[in-house]
């Protein structure tokens, strides 16, 4: 099984009549996902791409599809709202692939989010991939991956499919890969898909790619080191970021001794992380990995 | 956003916080002014998007009015370098003067937004003007915490409680609370990432102020901040940096001579990281984004050669949202259109149309370098000179 999206996601995709989100959902029905629904408000009543009907709220969707899932691309003034409403409909897990939205929207929502029992990914994340499955609910390339035994977890996108693309041509496939996005403030931090991939009788190690900024690979740290038996493979990025500046991401800056790539190697090697010494050797330091098993 | 000294404490006074009185200048006639209105006793700050000024002779007391024209002169004539600045430091534009106050006591306050616990907290700490973050390593135990409820807000407990964990006499209590409560609203009210008060000070009048103020406005936020007073002074940055922003890229300037043009953060990250290790050094961050098109692209690289210190070009593209084709659309077109010698490009691609792409540039004939993994392109970077 996977973790978060499974054969049985019946995904329903929030702004699903825009320019990115409909050019992704067109990949994900590709991919094999089964996508249920859409919604735009004011647009109820049409068919996108002939099949999914769309519908002007969440809750005509979830009541007519039984849609348990939302990807959402709305823009990033209305992301709050829409994550919202997928919850108070109730989805139980909402996907916001959304860049730029206001952390104090972020830090509101995920009270929101917590306190109902749902479960929110993102925002500004490629979204969730599973090999195994076959289902996709994200924007990453799906070609790239293949199915596997490797869990992979990131707060980057194109450094995820960097992974992979290291990962698969070893032949080294993948069961869920998790992208929890590059914001301070997010639903899922490492530490939540961390518990998953250990309880996931799919997965055998962990990939887990972490940046400058905060303190989640800190948390991750901590968590791996008292509840994580399996394997983890990690890669720290922005070792030559100078500090102060924000490198892309919201949550990528330098702010402290804590927020440097070099403390969180180095709580991560404490934990017994292997620790990947470069970005270009993600897929053979997994391997080393995975022959210790 | 970062916001100036000055810029802050409009906006923290605004909400109630008590601050010294003072002016902007950027002309010494203006610095005299209000020197003069301060009978000479007043302190000088430069206005810059940088700490540590005060180690660096930003910040200087004086007690006459020809004094404080003589360290404005010398301030405004060039740029001031501190430990948080590059070498060539950042141009001083506006001086802040005010009034010289006799401090009898110097705490820390700030409002920020814990990411591990995804909530906003208020630290306090009775370790006031210095580096708090020496502080928080050193003695933990003089910081102060209060996390706070979104769905609630600041509660005055929660100010009481701080008050008291400092130390501070039952007689400053309110003022200390009602001081507390302003700031939190300016920062909530605002969409602020971050306010810092160091020092707050108590004077010898029994009176609490804040001495020094830094305040950000998240930068996401800025589409519903419109406020006139927040104007940014893009003079703290350099001239490209603007024009990338301006283009919509997310540029950050660095020392050595690799331009890199990638697409996603942690990607431009990674890329910098590999050039570094194998003994290069990367002149830029330059994350061209998913929804590039031709035309970005080609300013990307407009900008990115812009820079006179770089040398070679590592173009790194993992193709998802966005497709090789297009960048390398982008690259063809804009070497094509440079007057003056285009510095050697390596170009790694994969992914989406990455195909397309490399066969775009190979029958361009623009003399890239295509290669397939890092090592390679590494390789291939620290051959050309």
């Amino acid at each position: 099984m996977s973790i978060f999206v499974r054969k049985d996601t019946r995904l329903l995709v929030q702004g699903i009549t825009g320019k990115e989100g409909s050019y992704h959902t067109a990949r994900c029905i590709d991919y094999g996902t089964n996508v249920v629904a859409g919604v735009t408000p004011g647009k109820g009543g049409q068919l996108f791409e002939e099949k999914v009907p769309v519908y002007d709220t969440v809750k005509q969707g979830v009541d007519e599809t039984n849609a348990n899932t939302s990807l959402v691309f709305v823009p990033p003034a209305f992301a709050a709202e829409a994550i919202i409403e997928a919850v108070d409909a109730g989805i139980q897990i909402v996907i916001c692939i959304t860049e730029g939205v206001p952390v104090s929207d972020a830090i509101k929502v995920c009270e929101y989010v917590n306190r109902s029992g749902a479960r929110l990914i993102g925002p500004n994340c490629p979204g969730i991939i599973s090999p195994i499955d076959k289902v996709k609910a994200g924007i990453m390339p799906g070609h790239v991956y293949a199915p596997g035994r490797v869990g992979v977890v990131s707060r980057s996108g194109t450094l995820t499919y960097e992974a992979v693309g290291q990962l698969t041509p070893l032949g080294i496939g993948q069961s869920t890969c998790v992208g929890i996005g590059g914001d301070p403030v997010s639903g899922s931090d490492f530490v939540d898909v961390l518990g998953l991939f250990e309880k996931d009788e799919a997965t055998d190690a962990i990939v887990m790619i972490g940046e400058i900024g905060g303190t989640k690979e800190q948390e991750a740290a901590e968590f791996i080191q008292s509840n994580v038996s399996k394997p983890v493979i990690s890669l720290i990025v922005g070792q030559t970021a100078p500090p102060g500046r924000r490198m892309g991401h919201a949550g990528a800056i330098i702010t402290g001794t804590a927020a440097l790539a070099s403390s969180k190697v180095k709580s991560l090697e404490k934990a017994g992380a292997f620790i990947v010494p470069s970005p270009a050797d993600i897929g053979t330091t997994t391997m080393e990995a995975l022959s210790q098993i | 956003m970062k916001l100036h000294e000055y810029q802050a404490k409009a906006l923290l006074s605004k909400y109630g916080v008590p601050v010294p009185r003072g002016e902007v200048a950027s002309s010494l006639s203006e610095v005299r002014r209000i020197a003069k209105s301060f009978e000479g006793n007043c302190v000088v700050k430069v206005q810059v998007h940088a700490g540590g000024r005060g180690k660096s002779g930003g910040v200087k007391l004086v007690k006459d009015v020809d004094s404080a024209v003589a360290v404005a002169e010398q301030m405004l004539s060039g740029n001031i370098v501190t430990i948080q600045t590059t070498a060539e430091g950042v141009p001083v534009n506006e001086l802040l003067i005010e009034e010289a106050l006799d401090v009898t006591k110097e705490l820390y306050l700030s409002i920020l937004v814990d990411g591990g616990l995804g909530r906003v907290i208020v630290m306090a700490s009775e370790a006031g003007g210095m580096d708090i973050e020496k502080v928080a390593e050193d003695s933990p135990d003089k910081i102060l915490k209060e996390v706070i409820d979104p769905n609630i807000g600041l509660m005055a407990y929660q100010a009481r409680n701080l008050s008291i964990g400092l130390g501070l006499d039952r007689e400053f209590h309110s003022q200390f609370i009602k001081l507390l409560l302003g700031a939190f609203n300016a920062f909530i009210q605002t969409d602020c990432s971050l306010i810092e008060i160091n020092p707050l000070v108590i004077t010898s009048q029994g009176q609490l102020l804040a001495i020094d103020a830094k305040a950000s406005i998240d930068d996401d936020a800025l589409f519903r901040q419109k406020d006139e007073s927040f104007n940014y002074d893009s003079r703290q940055e350099l001239e490209i940096e603007n024009l990338a922003r301006a283009s919509g890229l997310s540029y950050v300037k660095l020392d050595g001579d690799v331009g890199c043009l990638v697409n996603g953060a942690g990607l431009a990250m990674a890329t910098m990281d590999v050039i570094m290790a194998a003994g290069a050094t990367p002149a830029n961050f330059l994350d061209v984004g998913g929804g590039a098109d031709v035309n970005k692209v080609h300013k990307a690289v407009d900008i990115l050669l812009s820079d006179s210190g770089v040398k070679k070009v590592f173009v790194n593209i993992f193709g998802g949202i966005l497709r090789c084709d297009v960048v390398a659309e982008g690259i063809v077109a804009a070497t094509k259109s440079r007057k003056t010698h285009t510095p050697p490009i390596v170009v790694r691609m994969l992914g989406t149309n990455a195909d397309e792409g490399r066969k775009i540039l190979k029958e361009a004939k623009i003399g890239v370098h295509l290669v397939n993994d890092f090592t390679e392109a590494t390789k291939t970077i620290k051959s050309l000179s």
